[in-house]
């Protein structure tokens, strides 16, 4: 076990180098002189050089790429050019309405797909089994930068059940979540129904059901419980699409998280913050699928030996 | 399912070539005085905050979907096959190179280097379609990869490399075609992706420039009026549901029909 942890956490540090490369040359692709950009075109020579320095752009690109990495180790990312705010301070102070919102859509997104995707697989080939994939197939398709202004026109708007935007209390959480659950639900009750299927063909169900046990029974202490692995990679793995789906769900409902804080970001030019939003995004992604697989190589033997 | 996604994608696509010649408005025609009116008889979708009219913007917005999918799929598909087959079937240091490039691309989850890429390059058509390619290929050449390491040892390819048949010719003879299947669904439900990005960077206002009417550009100008005209909202966004959804039934049923496993038995 120790050596399939030590290779897969080895296996992670160069794609991380590699996001921070990536990350890193993000602001030499910019068209002409950054400094010049990020100032706007009225902006006077001094000032352009007085940034430039400032941001080490009149470095070698060997020197500003070994402090870009050795900032990002040490968690210093330089300054907001808005604010002057340490990036880090200002990503964290955004993170925890960030991982609220991302964990609440998780939770909406279970809560709908396991039940849906199980009805789908029971009853295969019914109505209810059309009805479960024709609904799984709308929730990938309805972008939620439009699911969501209309989820508030209807429940906000018309019905003044609850808040359009912010955060706040419990109520507020709503909307967000549900517009940003919907596509995982969709992903999850299709997945799950598939393997909920291929567990229900398997001889334990068979023998289960010989024994005597129930239906129900055989479906949910059985072939559901072994289908849970890939349904939970898939949870996982699906983390950074909801990060990603949170950078637009918080524009439309202005909830003051990281996604937000990016599209503030690039809208004033303030290329560090960008820098650093993208950063923790593809960071917290690569943790979290290093993560789901050490789970899967703990809860699953063959993948430890492969 | 798939007839009904092939039917989808066909009003879609004779909407996109033909309905900007039907529509009996100008897409970019205002008329302020009536701007913000609901749906009528004269203007089916209503009329946005310039007044101009909706369902002429909806349809000419098809045109820019359809292309930015077209042209996003057909580079990434291009890049991603030629790459995957490469890596699949050199193997080694070439394998190697490509692969680490894959594995660092897929730690960004979708959209988000898109975002950072536009964010850079500056907001405009060209620069989305560059973003979304750049990012695109990658889902391909995994697959394609993949493909081409079980090709390798058919018996078939075995044989064209013991005659004396060239990389080049084995690769685009032999092994790429055994793979164009499972290319085929993943760039039907790309098309769907890449309409769903476009529409996603315009909406952030990252995307198409106003006043070129994207569906994602007419969705972010809906925002501001979601209190007084939610029709703003509501027509751009059912175009995109109902064309993304057209593509994912497409490829659903392809899927099916290309996969063995998968079809229904006779």
């Amino acid at each position: 076990m120790l050596r399939f942890l030590a290779r897969r956490v080895a296996l992670t540090i160069p794609v991380l180098l590699g996001v921070a490369t990536l990350v890193f040359s993000l602001i030499h692709l910019i068209p002409g002189d950054p400094a010049q950009a990020m100032l706007g075109e009225s902006a006077s020579p001094q000032d352009v050089a007085e940034l430039r320095a400032r941001l080490g752009l009149d470095r070698p690109l060997v020197e500003q790429y070994g402090r870009f990495l050795s900032g990002a180790a040490r968690g210093d990312l330089g300054r907001s050019l808005r604010t002057n705010q340490p990036v880090t301070a200002a990503i964290l102070e955004r993170m925890p309405a960030t991982f609220e919102l991302a964990a609440a859509a998780m939770l909406v997104a279970v809560a709908f797909a396991i039940p849906l995707g199980i009805a789908a697989a029971v009853w295969r080939g019914t109505a209810v089994d059309h009805g479960a994939t024709t609904l799984s197939l709308l929730g990938i398709s309805i972008p939620n930068f439009w699911l969501g202004p209309l989820l508030a026109i209807i429940f906000s708007i018309e019905l003044g059940w609850l808040p359009v935007s912010g955060r706040g209390t419990w109520a507020h959480l709503v909307l967000p979540a549900v517009s940003l659950g919907a596509a995982l639900a969709a992903i999850l009750a299709r997945m799950t129904r598939a393997t909920v299927l291929e567990e229900l063909r398997e001889q334990y169900i068979t023998a289960a059901r010989a024994r005597g046990a129930s239906k129900a029974r055989a479906v949910v202490r059985h072939a559901f419980r072994n289908s849970l692995i890939p349904v939970i990679t898939l949870i996982g793995l699906q983390f950074g699409a909801v990060l990603t789906g949170a950078v637009i769900t918080e524009t439309i409902f202005a909830w003051p998280g990281i996604g937000r804080l990016l599209i503030q970001s690039i809208g004033f030019r303030d290329y560090p913050l960008v820098q650093g939003c993208i950063l923790l995004i593809a960071v917290t992604y690569v943790a979290m699928n290093l993560l789901t697989d050490l789970m899967y190589g703990l809860v699953d033997p063959r993948i430890r030996y492969e | 399912m798939s007839k009904v996604g092939a039917a989808i994608v066909l009003i879609a696509v004779v909407a996109a070539l033909f309905g900007p010649l039907a529509a009996r408005v100008d897409p970019a025609a205002q008329d302020l005085s009536k701007r913000l009116d609901g749906p009528s008889a004269t203007h089916w979708f209503g009329l946005d905050e310039l007044g101009r009219d909706i369902f002429s913007r909806v349809l000419a917005g098809a045109r820019i979907s359809l292309m930015v999918g077209i042209v996003v799929v057909s580079i990434s598909s291009f890049i991603g096959t030629l790459l995957g087959s490469i890596a699949g079937y050199l193997g080694g240091a070439i394998d190697e190179g490509i692969s680490r490039v894959i594995d660092i691309l897929l730690a960004f989850p979708g959209l988000l280097l898109a975002i950072a890429l536009v964010a850079v390059l500056g907001p405009s058509l060209t620069n989305v379609v560059l973003a979304l390619s750049l990012i695109g290929w990658v889902g391909y050449a995994r697959l394609v990869r993949g493909q081409v390491l079980r090709a390798r040892e058919f018996e078939f390819v075995q044989a064209a490399r013991a005659v004396g048949a060239t990389i080049p010719r084995i690769l685009t003879k032999h092994v790429i075609p055994t793979a164009l299947p499972a290319v085929t669904v993943q760039a039907t439900l790309g098309m769907g992706g890449a309409i769903l990005a476009e529409a996603a960077l315009s909406f952030l206002g990252l995307g198409v420039q106003p006043p070129t009417p994207s569906w994602g550009t007419m969705l972010n100008g809906g925002r501001t009026h979601l209190l007084d005209a939610p029709h703003l909202t509501i027509f751009p966004g059912l175009a995109i549901a109902f064309l993304v959804l057209g593509f994912n039934f497409l490829g659903d049923g392809l899927r099916d029909a290309l996969d063995p496993v998968t079809r229904p038995r006779q």
